[in-house]
């Protein structure tokens, strides 16, 4: 007799289209002195990744005090399964002298981190370079226009030569950035130095390339 | 090798020619046997002392008790034995008891040179121990009264629990054990001569000096400096302890006591100054690694800082090392030392008086961080010969070198006395 093939289940039905995201984000208030703070709230749904271009990527909805600087437009981007969807609130910052916050803005942060550039040394060196003078000059500046700001200048060596001297070599690298912003009218206060020799290296390739890279004092805000 | 090495560290002496054959094992001691024949043999072997007679030479009947030997077997071909280290190991209710003699076979009317008993609880590692004492007894009589390394740790740091942490092993690389947890960066662990303290430089919002009391199994406290401390190191006596602290802006060579009162400075020159060891035997120099010409170099000074004369003119040269006996530095060179090719660095073994010195590692690798053993015969140091930062120890001319850890960034090794 002839074996009847089973006949294959019926296909599932395509799964119904996923819903598209909605994103709305307003600024309370809107329009601040310079320094001010200003709180950003937003809601999103059906999003799985939002994120606002300043703060990263946040919580689907939730909300957080900014202090920008100048005028800025946040704009925020709600990805899920059905699309993105994208929303934006504007902050105007008027001028006038407002007084400056204790707590390290998020704009500092970024214009700390847009302006505030590290310097690197020749080999077993501990000297600053001629050309690196300008870089710690306009650090320097930077530093003044945000005398809130504390930081750490980290000495760092690269892989070669023992662990021990490379600790002194980097304590060294450090402490001489450090004159170079003193000098510069920086309050030493505002200022701590810390070697980590080779211990913490930005590079671990064995070449000239990456060793450059890790004969440096590096900067860094202090929390 | 020129001599003055060798007679600096009596190792130039005669070997004695001994015969170890593997001890009698009584009833259900075989696996502790095997660690007890196995651990003397590489003891008696490490020392460097023996010409050991090859096991295969030895009579097959391998005696037990003094009444069983037949002292001519051992004396003539093939052994030719002078010396015959014997006896036997039983277990019995839950105890290991070892029974040996060390007999001159040169001398049948009194041969017996020693004779010890030991007994401890039936463990591998208690039978390793008693293995350990047997060895450092017949190299203490047939060493000329040096004093054997057997039960001596080996303190180093590794990365294995994720970051870098204080770790102790037996001077044979076995028994290998975390001693910190403090979940920062440790480095330069120094034990102080009688192996009650590990000095060390640890990273908390700086670097500090931190001092670990073996016996309590903690740290205990040491003053807070300030600047970046580190690379300490004990006196020969362990009253004190030298450094290296950047606390007045540059970092410079201090001496303390062991609770980091009673500061004193010795070094004030811009550059690095670091990596201090004690002359053990005098107490009154240090040498210390200093930059302040450029690369560094390796120089001494009296205690006071004062008379600081410079050991090595060229290349790169750091992590100094002092012979208990006062007459040598150990120290890594790269003599050929230049940005883009620099020459193999290997560790150099120095005597202070003349400045003549001995290269006494070749094979390749960056070689790091040697130390002196307590007997003055041994060296261990850091290696990456193998591919990977590895501790191994040699004798102090260069021969016999061992790898002691294999599983990778084990470095800055430092020999305690236990």
């Amino acid at each position: 007799c002839s074996n009847k093939k089973p006949t294959p289940p019926p296909a599932a039905p395509p799964p119904p289209p996923a819903p598209a995201p909605t994103a709305t984000i307003t600024a309370n208030p809107n329009t601040v002195n310079a320094g001010q703070p200003t709180t950003l709230t937003w809601q999103t749904t059906n999003a799985t990744d939002v994120t606002i271009d300043v703060l990263g990527s946040v919580d689907p909805n939730g909300s957080k005090q900014v202090t920008p600087v100048e005028s800025t437009t946040y704009h925020l981007v709600a990805k899920g399964s059905g699309g993105t969807q994208d929303a934006t609130a504007r902050v105007t910052v008027s001028g006038g002298g407002a007084s400056q916050p204790d707590e390290i803005s998020l704009s500092d942060q970024q214009a700390f981190a847009k302006y505030v550039k590290d310097i690197y040394y020749d080999y077993d060196a501990y000297t600053v370079r001629a050309a690196d003078q300008a870089v710690l000059q306009a650090n320097a500046n930077f530093f003044k226009q945000h005398p809130n700001i504390h930081f750490t200048i980290e000495g760092h060596c690269d892989e070669r030569g023992s662990t021990e001297y490379n600790l002194a070599l980097g304590d060294n690298r450090a402490s001489a950035a450090k004159n170079a912003i003193v000098q510069a009218g920086i309050p030493a206060s505002s200022v701590r130095t810390i070697s980590y020799g080779k211990e913490k290296p930005f590079c671990t390739e064995s070449n000239e390339q990456c060793w450059q890279q890790n004969r440096r004092a590096h900067f860094v805000i202090s929390k | 090798q020129t001599d003055w090495i060798k007679t600096g560290t009596n190792l130039g002496v005669e070997k004695v020619r001994l015969a170890v054959p593997d001890f009698k094992a009584g009833q259900g001691s075989e696996s502790l046997s095997a660690a007890f024949d196995q651990t003397l043999w590489n003891d008696l072997y490490q020392a460097g002392l023996f010409d050991l007679v090859s096991k295969s030479f030895n009579p097959t009947q391998a005696p037990g008790q003094p009444s069983e030997v037949e002292l001519n077997t051992w004396g003539a071909p093939p052994p030719n034995a002078s010396m015959l280290a014997f006896g036997n190991i039983n277990v019995a209710n839950n105890e290991v008891t070892v029974q040996g003699w060390l007999y001159d076979v040169k001398n049948p009317q009194t041969p017996q040179v020693l004779g010890k008993q030991y007994k401890n609880g039936a463990t591998v590692e208690n039978t390793r121990l008693i293995a350990h004492k047997f060895a450092d007894e017949i190299i203490f009589r047939l060493g000329g009264g040096i004093q054997g390394i057997a039960e001596s740790k080996i303190y180093f740091i590794s990365t294995r629990t994720g970051h870098k942490e204080i770790w102790a092993m037996d001077y044979d690389g076995s028994n290998q054990k975390p001693i910190t947890h403090l979940g920062s960066i440790v480095l330069s662990p120094r034990a102080s001569p009688d192996g009650a303290r590990v000095a060390y430089s640890w990273m908390t919002n700086g670097w500090e000096i931190g001092i670990y009391s073996t016996e309590l199994g903690r740290s205990v406290n040491f003053a807070r400096l300030g600047g970046t401390n580190s690379a300490p190191a004990f006196s020969g006596d362990g009253n004190r302890l030298a450094f290296s602290s950047s606390r007045s802006g540059d970092p410079e060579i201090y001496t303390s006591d062991i609770s980091g009162a009673n500061l004193k400075r010795l070094t004030n020159v811009k550059g690095p100054d670091t990596s201090p060891t004690w002359n053990p035997k005098t107490n009154a120099q240090i040498a210390f690694v200093s930059g302040r010409t450029g690369l560094p170099q390796i120089y001494t000074m009296d205690v006071d800082g004062s008379n600081v004369i410079k050991m090595t003119d060229q290349g790169y040269a750091i992590s100094p090392s002092w012979s208990p006996n006062g007459q040598f530095l150990v120290f890594a060179w790269t003599r050929h030392y230049g940005p883009g090719a620099p020459g193999a660095q290997d560790i150099y073994i120095m005597d202070v008086a003349s400045h003549q010195w001995v290269q006494l590692t070749h094979d390749g690798g960056r070689n790091d961080f040697p130390s002196w053993a307590p007997d003055g015969r041994h060296v261990v140091f850091q290696s990456s010969r193998s591919g990977r930062e590895e501790i191994w120890s040699m004798l102090a001319d260069g021969s016999q070198q061992t790898q002691l850890t294999n599983s990778g960034a084990n470095s800055m090794p430092n020999w305690s006395s236990k």
